[in-house]
């Protein structure tokens, strides 16, 4: 048996006071008491007992139906961004910095449209699978949720996201505007391998083009390989029917393939030998190198953490003992390790993992802090079971210049000022 | 620099043989007939198969230009407030390079493709074959990738070779089947 032990005799792990992981999971009970007060989205309690609360001195709202978050909490929201001259092009992000835990809730999922969301009447809507085919094929929406579906926890993110830590300036935004282009879900669909095979695939077929039924047609060029090996498309999120901003009735699910790929409305399949070259692969969804030369067709969303609580635009309150709190995913696999930082990167301890640690999902890290209110940098650095490890900004940058605009997935570094202001800054 | 599991590939190759060879459905797939597949398929790749009759040139593409997207791209495809569609040529390598239709698209395909899906912006699927292949003359020759007198149709439009093109890689690598 562990004796209960002072804060200052607890096992430090890294310098600036990160604490041992086991911290929260053997004390945790007993000093998250005295801790909770401390935790950044704290009320105070106006109705302390004796005082009868009025929600006890009369019934509560009766059942109903579909069910509303507290009306306490709506103040998390997407952050809205449209193009200009648009209501439904842009994107929206997720709160991620107002969340716990790993699946983001469907009303919270992030959304980038390129024509805005379309009103699909399942009835009407199929899907057609044709091209370098045995057998031209179309599905209704009934006929595909009679075929075998499986269920994955999986993260999507759009590859734009963090894009604007590549910028000169630390944007000073919260954790959810600058890396919120990332959600996790129940995913559940038809693997598209069987309707692949239903329709018979030519031996020439090694790639196809997925197209979207809103008004910008969205298309992109998949491998044939990925589309045979994980690729689902996909009829519920988090157990219910999509969402109508997720492709309602149906989406192309290519697990931890950038967003982009991830087609939603999917009206289309089309197989293909070579890619298509579309708009978004080409002219967008491609990276520039500082050598002028550009990479199409990078996939994979690289291995990324962001420690979401204590994050950019939050304050501390007062020196004491803080869970940090973050997510850690990659396309390429189960998250390995994550580590944390309080002193800018000079020394490292490793954060519990919150299980299941699923491939290409979302992770939940913590890792307890005692922060003695000096200016600390906070910083997370990811390790997958491939081996990736989540680079520093400075030397991402160094690698692949200032000029990109996708896949950046470099550490985030948050630093605490003695006031207790968290905010974006590079180090 | 993207390392890839050992483990997930081997995952990947045993996930393949499962599913193609073994999980079964219901079968019900609809047989498509040769006009319904002819009806929806609008997608045009970089051999230009598909592309449909009718032809367009320059001045004909700056016609409907300023009646239908001058609005969100500017006078000339400068720009603003949506995407610049013009210039840009010798910035990629800049700090802030402009990405266009001239500095950066690697195939005028993709501009047919593109606009006849999902362009103008509120009234998508209502250009013409005509209008489509005029629009991109029109932006092909404010880029100087083609001369203000090319006709473009079905045939000669897949031969524009845009500037850039040979400045793109793949970074896609085929799976090693076990």
């Amino acid at each position: 048996m562990r004796k209960n032990v002072g804060l200052d005799s607890l096992e430090r792990v890294a310098g600036n006071g990160l604490l041992h992981r086991r911290l929260f999971l053997r004390q945790g009970a007993a000093l998250l008491g005295a801790a909770g007060a401390t935790v950044l989205t704290a009320r105070s309690a106006q109705a302390a007992p004796p005082d009868l609360p009025a929600w006890m001195q009369a019934p509560g709202a009766p059942m109903s139906g579909y069910g509303n978050r507290a009306t306490y909490e709506s103040g998390v929201q997407r952050l809205v961004n449209a193009q200009p001259g648009t209501t439904g092009s842009g994107g929206s992000r997720t709160p991620i910095e107002s969340l716990e835990g790993i699946i983001t809730p469907s009303s919270l999922h992030f959304e980038r449209h390129h024509s805005g969301v379309p009103d699909i009447d399942p009835d009407q809507h199929q899907v057609l699978l044709h091209g370098l085919v045995e057998r031209p094929l179309l599905f209704s929406m009934n006929a595909l949720a009679r075929y075998p579906l499986v269920s994955r926890i999986q993260f999507l993110e759009c590859s734009g996201n963090s894009g604007g830590n590549n910028g000169a300036e630390p944007p000073q935004q919260t954790a959810g505007g600058i890396h919120g282009l990332v959600s996790c879900s129940d995913w559940t669909g038809v693997p598209l391998a069987i309707l692949l095979e239903e329709a018979g695939v030519k031996p020439e077929g090694k790639w196809l083009l997925a197209e979207g039924a809103d008004a910008a047609g969205m298309s992109r060029s998949v491998p044939m390989a990925k589309a045979m090996d994980d690729a689902v498309l996909a009829l519920y999120q988090n157990g219910e029917r999509l969402r109508p901003e997720q492709g309602y009735p149906v989406r192309l699910f290519l697990p931890g393939y950038e967003g982009n790929m991830n087609v939603k409305w999917l009206r289309r399949i089309k197989v293909t030998a070579e890619p298509t070259m579309t708009k978004d692969e080409t002219s967008k969804y491609s990276d520039l190198q500082p050598n002028g030369r550009a990479l199409l067709f990078t996939f994979p969303m690289d291995v990324k953490s962001v420690i979401t609580s204590p994050s950019g635009m939050q304050k501390m309150q007062g020196p004491g003992l803080y869970q940090i709190s973050g997510i850690a995913w990659s396309g390429f696999g189960r998250i390995r390790r994550v580590e944390v930082s309080a002193d800018g990167g000079k020394s490292w301890g490793p954060a519990a993992l919150d299980g299941p640690v699923l491939p290409k999902a979302l992770v939940r890290f913590r890792m307890p802090w005692r922060w003695d209110g000096s200016p600390s940098v906070l910083q997370s650095r990811a390790i997958d079971e491939a081996g990736n490890v989540q680079p520093a900004r400075t030397a991402l940058l160094t690698e692949r210049g200032t000029q990109f605009r996708y896949h950046y997935h470099a550490i985030q570094s948050w630093g605490v000022a003695a006031a207790g202001e968290v905010s974006n800054v590079y180090a | 620099m993207r390392k890839v599991s050992l483990v997930a590939m081997v995952a990947c190759g045993s996930a393949w043989l499962c599913t193609v060879s073994g999980q079964e459905g219901p079968g019900l797939g609809v047989p498509a007939t040769a006009e319904q597949v002819a009806g929806w398929d609008v997608s045009i790749g970089p051999d230009g198969a598909g592309l449909p009759p009718g032809s367009g040139t320059a001045a004909a593409g700056k016609t409907v230009y300023e009646a239908k997207c001058v609005a969100c791209h500017g006078v000339d495809g400068a720009g603003r407030p949506n995407d610049q569609l013009v210039g840009g040529q010798g910035t990629l390598r800049d700090a802030a390079p402009i990405r266009t239709i001239g500095s950066y698209w690697p195939y005028a395909t993709t501009l047919f493709d593109y606009m006849r899906r999902a362009m103008p912006y509120v009234t998508p699927h209502s250009l013409t074959a005509d209008e489509t292949y005029a629009l991109t003359a029109y932006l092909l020759a404010l880029n100087g990738v083609i001369e203000q007198s090319t006709v473009l149709n079905a045939t000669t439009l897949p031969q524009v070779v845009m500037p850039n093109r040979g400045n793109f890689d793949s970074a896609y690598r085929e799976p090693r089947r076990r």
